[in-house]
């Protein structure tokens, strides 16, 4: 009975905070636009009875998801969308695996500071940190004047405002996310595996690709779930550093949603990029299972 | 009859498989290895015994090429073995740990080192499907270690590291994670996969019941140095000093005062108890001070006082440890001095002819003991 209560608890939070939510936004997705408040009909009148369920219920329809396949713009955002996530949260993989890599091979006594740099990013305003990564990829900005000063460059280069900016902002972001648990999966490596592999003619290069990598795969694929999975809605990142022509579906459905003030299209948009999310995070469940299962 | 005795250490014309000269291993300032020199011949089950922190472990790690000697060289078949890393040398090694892969099978950890060395596949297969059938693990070798008892993991470390065919197979206290009854059963085995295999095999151990029980020679170690390297029985019934006597078994050691005696020499040890004899070619100054070391078992207890043996002492006991198979009795002589004696409990333990706090004589021969300078 007492575990029973322990695992409702969550269950219940998670119902009330996430499933009733979400299903109103599946309702909201099946409704029509409306000048009113809210901007959308039918509204559900339970003082009617049964008949306004029922009169409710006709008045829901798939109007606003067949809109989004007719026009190629959802989908153009959509499969954007998945290649910049894809291809920051590779980036981030190749920046993040070797910083990871040395704060696990760095002496006991380093790693809790190192660990400590790695999150300090957080105690300041994600908004903030996004605003000064502006200050420095502009025109006018930092890195062009120091390249410029050093004279690498004659002209400023154009990073704001483009996908390159995008691509730096995700993986500055997201970076610790990926670091975590590939560290946490390389400082639990066995040291005498690495020596063995060596003793059995492995050479230090061979030793990795053989045996420090496969080992940490686990943590590369949490991490590079960890990133791409908020970086395929990310919407902060694109609208401030990205331009007019980094097509992302957070930006469309935020456009939505206050720009046009349709709210049951937002909504479609947001349900369909739910059911892609549900692919990745299927397959991130059935890799720490996995997991769970070979170190059990 | 007829059977040559294993023991090419006695042969001045056998080459050894592998020479330490002078070798010298620092820390920092801490002194783990100390000037060492001595040869291991091919075949051989040698064994490095002694506490942790004695230097055994670095002296395996040297030969592996993990560590290398800060002074001296390490030959291995005539040659210098310094300059070779670990990957190129013809020395595989089992860690304590086992370090299997975990994200391998059993059959692709014993293809591992196969693999590195760029054999034909169906060569692989031979290969690996011999050791398999040699460690009798031909059943597992579709699983992953995880799915492995602690002796199958023992035994796929073992066919891993004798994969290769390595002239020198280093074990580190192989048996160590092992329980007591398993740890028995594979001490044979060990021993019988060296008899077949023919690898010169060097063992790591702190556990000196197995380094006597699979070792050709025992080498026992202390503060970085070998104290003694001989057999085990040689160890056992000759200690070459008051540590490795005392290391080795359990012993009494008396301490007295030497004067030569006939063919050895009397040991005064108190004041009004006889002098004890020792036979020993030893040449002691009269009046040193030597040890007399006596094994427990080679110690008569009874309770008339014996007289065919020339070393008779009367003591109380003081305590019984019961083993079942075997009793140990603590003796207390008059000056304090306690000396254990055991005996083979060949009668039911109610027919004990003696019991807590009885008078009893304790009598050994004049070649019991071993002589041992201070």
């Amino acid at each position: 009975m007492r575990r029973l209560t322990l695992i409702a608890v969550p269950y219940l939070w998670l119902l009330a905070l996430f499933l009733v939510p979400f299903l109103i936004v599946v309702k909201i997705s099946l409704s029509d636009t409306a000048l009113a408040i809210p901007p959308y009909t039918p509204e559900l009148d339970l003082r009617e009875g049964w008949a306004g369920v029922k009169e409710f219920l006709a008045g829901l329809d798939f109007e606003n998801f067949e809109f989004l396949a007719s026009d190629d713009l959802y989908w153009r955002a959509y499969l954007s969308s998945l290649q910049i996530a894809a291809i920051s949260t590779f980036l981030t993989l190749l920046v993040g695996y070797p910083i990871a890599y040395g704060m696990a091979k760095a002496p006991e006594h380093w790693r809790p500071t190192l660990l400590l740099l790695v999150i300090l990013p957080f105690w300041t305003s994600f908004l903030i940190r996004v605003y000064s990564w502006m200050g420095i990829l502009a025109t006018e900005g930092y890195l062009n004047q120091l390249l410029i000063s050093i004279g690498i460059i004659g002209e400023p280069l154009t990073i704001l405002n483009t996908n390159v900016a995008v691509y730096i902002g995700i993986v500055y972001t997201y970076l610790p996310f990926m670091i975590l648990p590939i560290y946490s999966s390389l400082e639990r490596l066995d040291g005498s595996l690495l020596e063995a592999a060596e003793d059995l003619g492995c050479s230090r290069f061979s030793a990795f690709w053989l045996v420090t990598f496969p080992l940490s795969k686990a943590g590369v694929i949490a991490g590079s779930f960890l990133v791409f999975i908020p970086a395929l809605g990310e919407f902060v990142i694109p609208s401030l550093l990205g331009g007019s022509k980094t097509l992302m579906i957070g930006k469309v459905l935020w456009e939505e949603f206050f720009n046009n003030r349709d709210w049951p299209v937002a909504s479609a948009v947001a349900v369909i990029l739910l059911l892609l999310l549900i692919v990745p995070i299927i397959l991130f469940q059935r890799n720490e299972q996995k997991q769970r299962e070979a170190e059990g | 009859m007829g059977e040559k005795v294993f023991a090419p250490w006695t042969d001045p014309n056998e080459t050894p498989l592998i020479q330490f000269k002078n070798v010298t291993k620092r820390f920092g300032e801490f002194t783990a290895i100390d000037n060492q020199t001595f040869d291991i011949y091919e075949r051989e089950f040698f064994a490095l015994l002694g506490p942790s922190g004695c230097g055994k472990t670095t002296m395996m790690r040297m030969l592996a090429g993990f560590e290398a000697p800060s002074e001296g060289t390490i030959l291995l078949g005539g040659q210098d073995i310094a300059p070779i890393p670990p990957n190129k040398r013809a020395v595989n090694m089992m860690f304590q740990s086992y370090a299997l892969f975990p994200h391998l099978s059993i059959w692709e950890n014993i293809a591992f080192g196969l693999k590195r060395d760029g054999l034909p596949k169906e060569q692989i297969a031979a290969r690996v499907e011999e050791m398999l059938k040699l460690t009798r693990l031909e059943k597992f070798a579709r699983r992953k270690p995880h799915q492995c008892s602690g002796g199958q993991r023992q035994r796929v470390a073992l066919a891993r590291s004798l994969a290769k065919a390595p002239k020198l197979l280093l074990l580190d206290e192989p048996l160590g994670a092992l329980d007591a009854k398993l740890r028995q059963d594979t001490q044979f085995e060990l021993m019988d996969i060296q008899e077949k295999t023919g690898t010169t095999f060097v063992i790591v151990t702190h556990d000196q019941e197995e380094a006597m029980t699979v070792a050709s020679r025992v080498a026992v170690m202390d503060h970085g140095k070998i104290i003694q390297a001989d057999t085990p029985a040689r160890i056992y019934e000759m200690p070459g000093s008051v540590y490795v006597a005392d290391f080795i078994g359990d012993v009494n050691i008396i301490e007295g005062r030497a004067t030569p005696a006939g063919d050895g020499y009397d040991i005064a040890f108190a004041e009004g108890e006889p002098a004890l004899h020792a036979k020993s070619d030893k040449k002691l100054q009269a009046g040193s001070t030597a040890y007399l070391a006596i094994r427990p078992e080679k110690v008569r207890i009874s309770t008339e006082r014996p007289d065919d043996l020339p070393n008779v002492v009367r003591g109380k006991i003081l305590d019984i440890a019961y083993l079942g198979n075997l009793s140990t009795y603590h003796v207390r002589l008059p000056n304090g001095q306690i000396i254990k004696s055991q005996t083979a409990n060949t009668r039911r333990l109610s027919n004990r002819p003696f019991t807590w706090e009885d008078e009893v004589w304790l009598g050994w021969t004049d070649t019991a003991a071993v002589l041992l300078e201070g």
